[in-house]
């Protein structure tokens, strides 16, 4: 059975179009991450799926319940971590997960050792007396993590929860995460940036400007990017990308800050093109393929560079 | 039942546990009325003379109303926070879990009147320093009337923040509303010598009734107990609807789905 089933759901606030005709499908325990620019859609996604926001057109059915009339049954199989934190700075850790618990009905000694057990598995279990105020952003991620699964939910709705996370903090996030799949048949729906993220998803989606652009798994999605990547800087801003053609014939693309191209040998490449622009750069590197240049290569349309071998 | 209890208490709870970490809101919400109150009442007192000589100075007479107005600053000021519970993320955590909503505004006028009361309990409680030959059960029935003005009062401020998302604004309407409410209520100056489109504006204004209320126990059986028409089984009556209105008013708006 699929955990989250969306068929071709669409929500409009007002004029602007959030989503348009949006269809995906995540089976009952796999990771699945959604993809995408700011303002593609995902967090009214996600709004949507955990029962915050109705939408204007279309289905979405979570653990076999409708978001439209079923609500309030789906709300105790969900664990829901959206933009901004639902944990409040003025109250200690064990304080914003009572309160927690007992909205999802849970009290007394159940209610206790559950804390203690979900706080352990977060690693959070020596800071349960201080105030959320004073947790750095990596733990207080973790504190939210560990609260929104309180209630033993099926699936969890988790909208970037590793924006604005060191990569220790971040491996440590995965970490617990990963503890807590173990222990139990987990859905687990998060969005991202990172392309670090994307690698730990069993699938993901590409969410752009409302719609799917494309669904892949991990390996098919960095096999269609090519392997490295060179980032340019110079004073000729986007029209290094013409002169790129011209002078190599390679296909580059302008990000707003620099230059990208995705190469196959990047040492070769590297060399090729300081030679074909001496002094005129201010920096050139080389780097793993990141999000941004999926959505780059879906910008101008999908299609393969040329030349990807010197 | 049970459920429902658990959720209402716990968001009672953090209202209280945040009341009691920041002592400084309550020098802001309590401060400032006092200052109005020595103030505006020590300058006046002099030309002030109550209509039917009842002998009841102006530091008296004001009182109640600066009571009240505490309540209405308290009130307000933790109907508040649930724009920045918006703001912050804070409330969606909440509105993700099976609690009703009715019951989570519940627990929320709960959690915020019963701040309000303890503010405006502060005054009643010092009351008799001020007002010689005030009773034991006067200031019951005081602290009786300031409980239902609290609930009426952040009813309301949560029905008008609740589809507000910036504290700003939700300031600036406050005070264009609740400054003239709170001078039009017979708190700075009685019904009896205003003229007739001001009495019927006081009449139509729910504080008229929150001050009558609170001021009724403070002066039973003096002229100033029952200025103008407005008796305090009245006062009482009208302050409950207001109450249960406001109340009913405010699950109404929370019920409906939030804008994102």
């Amino acid at each position: 059975m699929n955990a989250v089933d969306v068929q071709g759901l669409s929500h409009r606030y007002g004029e602007r179009v959030a989503l348009r005709a949006v269809s995906l499908a995540a089976p009952g325990g796999c990771t699945y991450g959604l993809l995408g620019p700011n303002g593609g859609g995902k967090s009214t996604l996600f709004r949507i799926l955990s029962t915050l926001l109705r939408p204007t057109d279309g289905t979405a059915v979570v653990m076999g319940l409708d978001v439209r009339t079923e609500a309030a049954r789906i709300r105790p199989l969900i664990g829901v971590v959206l933009q901004g934190s639902y944990l409040d700075g003025k109250l200690t850790v064990r304080e914003n997960l009572m309160y927690r618990g007992r909205l999802h009905g849970l009290y007394g000694r159940r209610l206790r050792n559950g804390i203690a057990g979900r706080l352990a598995q977060a690693g959070l279990a020596d800071r349960t007396d201080d105030r959320v105020e004073t947790l750095s952003g990596g733990l207080r991620r973790r504190c939210e993590l560990a609260g929104c699964m309180l209630h033993d939910p099926s699936v969890l709705l988790l909208d970037e929860p590793t924006a604005g996370l060191d990569p220790v903090a971040r491996a440590e996030f995965w970490t617990a995460l990963e503890a807590a799949k173990r222990e139990r048949d987990l859905t687990i729906l998060l969005t991202s940036h990172i392309m670090d993220d994307a690698e730990r998803c069993d699938r993901l989606a590409l969410l752009d400007a409302g719609e799917v652009v494309a669904e892949a798994t991990p390996g098919e999605l960095k096999s269609s990017l090519g392997h490295e990547v060179i980032t340019v800087q110079s004073s000729m801003g986007a029209d290094l990308v013409d002169r790129v053609r011209e002078r190599v014939g390679l296909n580059a693309a302008w990000t707003g800050e620099h230059v990208r191209i995705r190469v196959d040998d990047g040492k070769a490449w590297l060399g090729k093109l300081i030679d074909a622009f001496p002094g005129e750069f201010t920096s050139i590197a080389l780097s793993r393929p990141s999000i941004e240049d999926v959505f780059l290569a879906e910008a101008t349309g999908g299609t393969e560079p040329e030349g990807l071998t010197p | 039942m049970t459920t429902a209890f658990l959720a209402f208490y716990s968001v009672w709870l953090r209202e209280a546990v945040r009341f009691v970490r920041q002592p400084n809101r309550i020098v802001g919400a309590v401060g400032p009325p006092v200052l109005i109150w020595l103030f505006v009442g020590s300058g006046f007192g002099a030309s002030f003379r109550l209509a039917g000589e009842s002998g009841v100075g102006y530091l008296e007479y004001l009182l109640p109303g600066i009571i009240a107005l505490i309540v209405l600053f308290a009130s307000i000021f933790s109907a508040m926070s649930v724009i920045e519970d918006r703001r912050e993320g804070f409330l969606d955590g909440v509105l993700v879990t099976p609690a009703p909503r009715s019951v989570v505004v519940g627990g929320k006028i709960a959690g915020g009147s019963s701040q309000a009361f303890v503010q405006g309990a502060i005054l009643v409680l010092a009351a008799p320093l001020a007002v010689p030959g005030l009773g034991l059960g006067a200031v019951a029935t005081a602290l009786g009337s300031l409980a239902l003005v609290a609930v009426g009062l952040t009813a309301f401020g949560c029905a008008m923040a609740w589809r507000m998302d910036s504290t700003q604004g939700y300031h600036a309407i406050m005070n264009l509303l609740l400054m003239p409410m709170w001078l039009l209520s017979g708190a700075v100056f009685p019904l009896t010598g205003a003229p007739v489109v001001m009495r019927w504006l006081m009449l139509a204004n729910p504080m008229t009734y929150a001050v009558a209320a609170i001021r009724g126990p403070f002066y039973a059986g003096s002229a100033a107990s029952a200025p103008g028409p407005v008796s305090f089984e009245l006062a009482i009556g009208v302050t409950f609807a207001f109450a249960v209105l406001m109340a009913a008013l405010a699950t109404a708006m929370a019920a409906r789905p939030a804008r994102a």
